[in-house]
């Protein structure tokens, strides 16, 4: 073999070696970030960018909620605060209870709190006869009312919110 | 539930409601670990040609050997993943491949130059390993079954440990007493046992953590668990003790405390576990340089590895870690090239000492490579352990993945003369059979948690073909149900027959006693058949039963198994 291909192969395999690293680093992307919080706060800023020029053209900012049913369920604050839950087209339970869609972990909240499911392009809040209430800006709810994305809704100490 | 559309396969939908926090459904990627399997059989078999093209062309017998066993062992796991374990990580098996695949081509490099025949042994049990990885995937099906074996675990851990000491089995090689000697082969029990281990710590801490963390008295700031809650951790130490006092092994003792350190923080998410455990290894060293001669002259082979009277010593000297680390400097950057270093200058240089016969035939680019498809390796095993939902398998793939961890710090730590050099494999790549075979057990279990870790979470509306599972199953029941009342009904049926029957013979019966009564008192025949009765003194014999039947027909009861009935009745 020629002093060429000796030194081909000898970088080439070096090559070979970090194109399999390239390869299992680029295509697991996003996997390893397994809180989303990170990229929920990208999507926080582009809505403010949004906010910002809504001034000039309210139109798209109004029609956004309109279009598509709000997709992920934060929870601000309370025991699992920070968590956020993607959201299909089914109804989701929130509760103490570990088998909820959303368990809150929360010794405020009743074992099936709350529900939300959605009508249409909105999802609708509903309390399941809890012990100490579901509330909206501090109104206690006696029946399914409509949660519009960033509004935040109490479930016991929890507080929690529809993003778009 | 609601007016959302049917969905397909659930799985591939991604914009279905999960229950966890990890987003969207994940795909199965099966097909991205095929593709990576490629560029890893590419990686492995070609570094195994590499090493030296004219004895691969001249007696490719080893290359077709190693080929055969790497192609066949990666598409089998491969397939029984499609089977069994859809959703496991498509990762962990590729890299696993390479570095296997670059153990086996530095085995047999080394064995050119020395004149042996390790990389055939190599090859044979990357195959035992295989199958012993494929037969988890198989059996088990769900990696909470392993809970069960908690208790069990640790027996088995201390048994597999206690092995090596026993007169007829043991057998002790330079110094360690780690290896058993079955039939001329050895096998290395601890190396099972540090899976045992973990299942046990992962068993163990995921029921008690609470009581751990919350129990016992407090002092100042730190609250103190209560002993009886941490004996059993403190047995599992103890063991990893003796194993250092007894086995003289350095490597496996501080593997083990580190493992049991580890899942202690994971569990209970307390630094000072971490802190508490660097003070008791230290002291421990401190103490064991004291009191064993083999661990001081380790530690002055480190410290003093240059020292001419340490580097000359005839045991225990710095030879091996000094030369191994002029073979990473001769390497320099991009390495000697494959097949043109001198490895076989450092002794052990392919079990222990393996990594710095990549460094330096590889370069630095090429050991850079290596430690991270290691760091890749590690990080999908934690990153099954943060996607699983229960406790167990979280401390499960975590352990099995400190414990890699740990064994490469270690490992490579030592040769590179961060810590002192304490004789433990490099995960895949040194030469040793029960130290591959437990490498690809660990693997197998880290795939077979990574599936239930990104297997989804099904609350969505039902798919076509739940609804469909679900009908057939109600259809079964229902018919089983059916089955079963008209059985019940068919028995009732013939029971109220029978009694039918018997009800009426009676009054038959009574019938024509009463009737022979009255025709011995009138003594007057009423039918053809009446001569004969009264040669019957007792009309009510069985052979008479059937004879009213001739008599009265118009009486029989209208049944559909006079048979049945009659055999009921005789």
């Amino acid at each position: 073999m020629s002093e060429l291909t000796v030194a081909l192969l000898r970088y080439g395999f070096l090559a070979l070696l970090w194109v399999f690293i390239l390869g299992i680093v680029l295509s697991q992307g996003r996997d390893l970030a397994v809180d989303r919080r990170r990229r929920n706060r990208g999507r926080g800023a582009q809505a403010q960018a949004g906010a910002n020029q809504a001034p000039q053209t309210p139109a798209p900012v109004q029609q956004q909620p309109a279009r598509q049913l709000p997709q992920t369920l934060l929870v601000l604050q309370g025991p699992t605060g920070g968590r956020s839950y993607q959201l299909g087209s089914a109804p989701v339970l929130m509760g103490r209870s570990p088998e909820c869609t959303v368990p809150l972990e929360d010794d405020y909240a009743s074992g099936r709190h709350a529900r939300l499911f959605p009508q249409g392009s909105r999802w609708f809040l509903e309390d399941l006869g809890s012990t100490n209430g579901t509330y909206i800006d501090e109104q206690r709810l006696t029946r399914a009312v409509p949660v519009e994305a960033g509004r935040p809704f109490r479930v016991g100490k929890s507080v929690l919110e529809l993003r778009a | 539930m609601t007016a959302a559309p049917t969905r397909g396969t659930p799985a591939t939908d991604p914009v279905q409601a999960t229950s966890t926090s990890t987003g969207p459904v994940q795909r199965r990627r099966r097909i991205t670990e095929l593709v990576l399997l490629f560029v890893a059989w590419a990686i492995g078999i070609g570094a195994n040609v590499l090493i030296d093209p004219e004895q691969a062309m001249a007696s490719p017998g080893h290359v077709y050997r190693a080929a055969a066993v790497l192609i066949a062992g990666g598409l089998v796991l491969h397939a029984v993943m499609w089977f069994r374990a859809q959703y496991a990580d498509p990762y962990i098996l590729p890299i696993v491949v390479a570095l296997n695949g670059l153990g086996i081509a530095m085995i047999h490099r080394i064995d050119l130059l020395m004149d042996a025949t390790a990389a055939t042994n190599q090859v044979l049990w990357t195959a035992i390993g295989v199958l012993a990885a494929a037969l988890v995937l198989v059996f088990l099906r769900d990696h909470r079954r392993l809970r069960r074996f908690t208790y069990i675990s640790l027996v088995a851990s201390a048994l597999l440990l206690v092995l090596p000491l026993l007169p007829g089995l043991g057998t002790e090689i330079n110094g360690a007493r780690i290896w058993i000697s079955i039939g001329g082969r050895t096998f290395q029990p601890g190396e099972i046992a540090k899976i045992t281990l973990a299942i046990f710590f992962a068993g163990y801490l995921s029921t008690n953590r609470d009581v751990i963390l919350l129990a016992g008295p407090k002092i100042g700031p730190v609250r103190l668990p209560r002993f009886r809650d941490l004996a059993p951790m403190f047995a599992a130490w103890l063991v990893s003790i003796g194993v250092l006092v007894l086995q003289r092994d350095l490597g496996t003792a501080i593997l083990f405390f580190g493992l049991f350190v580890a899942m202690l923080y994971l569990a209970t998410g307390r630094l000072s576990w971490i802190v508490l455990g660097l003070i008791f290894v230290a002291a421990g060293g401190v103490v064991a340089s004291q009191t064993f001669g083999h661990v001081a002259a380790r530690l002055d082979a480190w410290w003093h590895a240059f020292d001419p009277a340490i580097y000359d010593a005839p045991v225990g000297g710095s030879r091996q870690i000094v030369q191994g680390i002029f073979g990473l400097a001769s390497g320099g950057l991009f390495g000697q090239g494959l097949g043109q270093g001198r490895p076989d200058l450092v002794s052990y240089s392919n079990s222990d000492m393996i990594i710095t016969a990549f460094g330096e035939e590889l370069g630095l680019i090429g050991l850079g490579a290596i430690l991270m498809m290691f760091f890749l390796l590690v990080s999908r095993g934690f990153r099954a352990a943060l996607g699983t939902p229960d406790a167990f398998g979280k401390l499960l793939a975590g352990g099995l993945a400190s414990i890699m961890v740990i064994q490469l710090f270690v490992v490579i730590g030592g040769v590179t003369r961060v810590i002192p050099l304490t004789g433990l494999t490099t995960p895949f790549m040194s030469a040793g059979g029960s130290s591959l075979l437990s490498n690809w057990i660990i693997a197998a279990l880290l795939l077979a948690i990574s599936h239930s870790a990104r297997r989804p979470v099904v609350t969505g509306p039902a798919s076509d073909q739940d609804i469909a599972e679900f009908q057939a199953h109600e259809r079964e029941e229902h018919e089983r149900a059916e089955m079963l009342e008209s059985e019940r009904a068919e028995r009732a049926e013939r029971r109220r027959a029978r009694q039918e029957a018997a009800r009426k013979e009676r009054e038959e019966r009574k019938a024509r006693q009463a009737e022979d009564e009255r025709k011995n008192a009138t003594a007057v025949p009423t039918t053809d058949r009446a001569d004969d009765a009264p040669k019957k003194p007792a009309p009510d014999d069985d052979p008479d039963v059937d004879e009213p039947d001739l008599d009265e027909p118009k009486t029989e009861p209208t049944n559909q198994r006079p048979n049945e009935r009659k055999g009921a009745t005789s």
